[in-house]
């Protein structure tokens, strides 16, 4: 929705009134969407505070629930693959989910977003906000859900007496910007589509299914890259998937284990290369990421002309 | 005045898509082809400012565009052309409800339709014990707003939109719910809002609510502005884009348009006119109807407007004559003509027959005229129902009875509300003259 809260104004009439001139038009620039969103930023604090509170309302265990989700896959993983299976990666639940962090986010946060604009449609027919704050909101959200789930990683370190590699520690961040930038372009996208074409929720599951199983994180990258260059292909191509990028990074910083032990044959687990690498890659995803944060928003601001009538 | 509102050649589009694809599997299967679409435009070309501090009402039939303006306004729809300019925060109060989250508590929801409305958290909790208070839901606040009544919903909507010091306010219709103590609540509030000098623009089904508060009315007609100005003025020409409709209707169902006060729609026109007995399910004690042995039959019903020129209205204080038709099948002496007038709430505002008035008829035989003249007919806007009666004098015998269908209208171009069109005069008798009088 076009609407531009423009800081020099007409003085009103009444003393201590705010004199924001309101202007709705077809469209707006990229710009004036991400200004926007801004000068709403305490709206899009309350609806990341309503997102979680709605979300363990009613329920005992309440925020501990984001934390057992982890915790259970970390259970169910490391007796499928460490006990049954037997892959020999040392400390596998950390490395897991030094990866599933970054792919809980992401996979997480879209679930949510695509159905927060058909959801809240009691707001969106009533009231006028920026609306890309309510995707945007699933995003906030689950961040919040990602620190919390960052808490049973660290947990899970103490635990498994893991010694971390500081030198590589501060991947984390780059990364997690890289992955809130590419996390909130398909919200946005996602978000929008969904008001005109109701089953983009289910085709979503599918392919975040799809891409979880692509994404090295229940294996480890060392695994496809090795393979890859067995049959003389570049084991670059494996980095297409941008979450391989982020969820490597993850890895790097967290996990750190470049090689299987000799007692299970040996093996690349993460690229032997310099942090420099990873960065590389993360800026790389991060360009793209940006170019499609871009188009989301351009595509919102046509879509949301008719979100009102469409709901 | 500077204005608070402008509003730019606003047009609005609506597609209306004859089959809707709303899953992706609809939309691939008929990709490529064109879907069978028809473009409807809620306004058009809408062009108006509000000044500021003023209050104008939006005027409309149904489906003419005056929420979808109101939406535009407030910035939930974005026009397909054109612009809105709004100077100062607004709030809007559309349909029931602000825009509350169901699960959340009151006190959450007044949280975060204020963060909405653009507020700091601690503003909002300032304002807090006021809103509550306002809508008088001290001890629900903090359930969920699923278990609130509708009542309590308008009540918090609107506590809330009132409460965060808005410039300009939006509302739609939403005063039509809630107790008649908060509806005048709420107009306490909207009028202190004026006195404020805060800028207002509403859209009401009521014309007398807008002559009553508006400085000006907007009359919309199918998304195209007819008529801006002062409400009485406002008001008439809202009528006559109503009565414009119906004929318009009636016409297209290929309905004789004969009787020239008759405004009701077409559909349930057609069972009482021509020579059909009136069945109506709205007619007056149905017994009566059954008993009537149509020995005398109302033929045909004529409103004469004579002050009206062209005009298919009355204003105030008009003449009006009443011409009955009737056909008797043979001579009958025992008979009376009666009428009653009655307004759009079904009160009865005048009622006379024959009797009171020539001390009875003669007789009546073969076709003739009969006609009720009134000098003035002293009576605000409104539909007013003609329902003519002939039977006998002690009422056992009915032979024919019309108890609707027969309409005239008054349109009042004055600002007087209420009923009654009185004539009244003011004078002022200061003190000072008063000691030389005394």
């Amino acid at each position: 929705m076009a609407t531009t809260t423009d800081a020099e104004t007409s003085p009103s009439r009444r003393q201590g009134a705010s004199a924001a001139t309101t202007v709705v038009k077809p469209r707006r620039s990229v710009l004036e969407h991400i200004r926007l969103v801004i000068s709403y930023r305490e709206l899009l604090l309350g609806m990341v505070r309503k997102e979680l509170k709605v979300k363990y309302k009613n329920s005992a265990l309440g925020f501990l629930w984001s934390m057992l989700n982890p915790a259970m896959y970390l259970v169910v993983f490391y007796v499928v693959f460490q006990v049954v299976l037997a892959n020999g990666i040392p400390y596998f639940p950390i490395f897991l989910l030094s990866g599933l962090l970054a792919w809980n986010l992401f996979s997480v946060t879209l679930g949510a977003a695509t159905g927060s604009i058909v959801g809240n449609s009691s707001l969106v027919n009533k009231v006028y906000f920026p609306r890309e704050i309510l995707p945007m909101a699933a995003v906030g959200a689950n961040l919040v859900h990602f620190f919390l789930q960052g808490i049973v990683l660290v947990l899970g370190m103490i635990v498994f007496r893991f010694d971390v590699d500081f030198a590589y520690l501060w991947l984390a961040v780059p990364a997690l910007l890289v992955l809130l930038l590419l996390t909130s372009a398909f919200a946005i996208f996602l978000s929008c589509v969904n008001v005109y074409a109701r089953d983009t929720q289910h085709l979503l599951e599918l392919a975040l299914l799809a891409w979880f199983w692509m994404t090295p994180i229940v294996y480890p990258f060392g695994f496809v890259a090795g393979s890859l260059s067995n049959q003389g292909i570049s084991s670059t191509l494996a980095l297409i998937n941008p979450m391989t990028s982020i969820v490597l990074a993850f890895q790097r910083a967290f996990y750190g284990i470049l090689f299987l032990p000799d007692s299970v044959g040996g093996g690349q687990i993460l690229p032997d290369e310099s942090s420099l690498w990873y960065f590389r890659n993360l800026a790389i995803v991060g360009a793209c990421s940006l170019v499609l944060f871009v188009l989301a928003v351009r595509l919102f601001d046509r879509l949301e002309a008719n979100f009102a009538e469409e709901l | 005045m500077a204005a608070n509102i402008v509003i730019s050649q606003v047009s609005k589009r609506f597609r209306v898509n004859h089959q809707r694809h709303s899953d992706l599997k609809g939309r691939i299967i008929n990709i490529g082809r064109k879907q069978p679409r028809e473009d409807f435009w809620a306004l058009q070309e809408m062009s108006f400012e509000v000044a500021d501090g003023e209050t104008v009402g939006l005027l409309g039939h149904n489906g003419s565009g005056k929420s979808t303006l109101l939406k535009c306004v407030a910035g939930i729809m974005q026009p397909t052309t054109g612009y809105i300019k709004t100077v100062g925060r607004m709030a809007s109060l559309l349909e029931l409800g602000a825009g509350f989250h169901p699960e959340l508590t009151g006190r959450e929801n007044v949280f975060m339709n204020g963060q909405i409305l653009g507020l700091k958290n601690r503003d909002i909790e300032k304002r807090f014990d006021e809103i509550v208070e306002f809508a008088e839901l001290e001890q629900f606040i903090d359930q969920q707003v699923k278990h609130y009544s509708s009542g309590m919903y308008v009540r918090l909507g609107f506590a809330v939109a009132t409460n965060v010091d808005p410039d300009v306010l939006l509302i739609d219709e939403v005063l039509a719910v809630g107790d008649e103590a908060f509806q005048r609540k709420c107009l306490n509030r909207i009028r202190q809002f004026q006195r404020e000098g805060r800028t207002m623009m509403f859209v009401s089904h009521s014309p007398e609510l807008v002559r009553q508060i508006c400085d000006r009315a907007v009359v919309l007609d199918h998304g195209e502005m007819i008529d801006i100005g002062p409400p009485g003025e406002a008001i008439r020409s809202f009528r006559e884009s109503l009565m414009r409709g119906t004929k318009a209707r009636q016409l297209a169902t290929g309905d004789e348009v004969d009787d020239q006060s008759d405004q009701r729609p077409a559909t349930d026109r057609a069972s009482t006119t021509g020579e059909v007995p009136v069945v109506d399910p709205d007619a007056a004690p149905p017994p009566a109807i059954d008993l009537a042995n149509f020995e005398v039959r109302i033929t045909r019903v004529r409103m004469d407007y004579p002050l009206a020129d062209e005009r298919d209205y009355l204003v105030p204080g008009d003449p009006l004559r009443i011409k009955v038709g009737y056909h008797a099948v043979r001579k009958i002496d025992d008979v009376v003509f009666s009428l009653n007038i009655i307004n759009g709430d079904g009160l009865l505002v005048y009622g006379i027959n024959t009797d009171h008035l020539l001390g009875g008829l003669a007789y009546v035989e073969g076709d003739g005229t009969l006609e009720f003249s009134f000098d003035r007919i002293p009576l605000l806007d409104g539909i007013y129902t003609v329902s003519i009666g002939i039977h006998s004098h002690d009422v056992a015998t009915i032979y024919d009875h019309h108890s609707a269908g027969h309409t005239f209208q008054v349109t009042n171009p004055g600002v007087a509300a209420g009923l009654v069109a009185l004539d009244a005069s003011v004078t002022i008798d200061h003190a000072a003259d008063r000691q030389v009088a005394g």
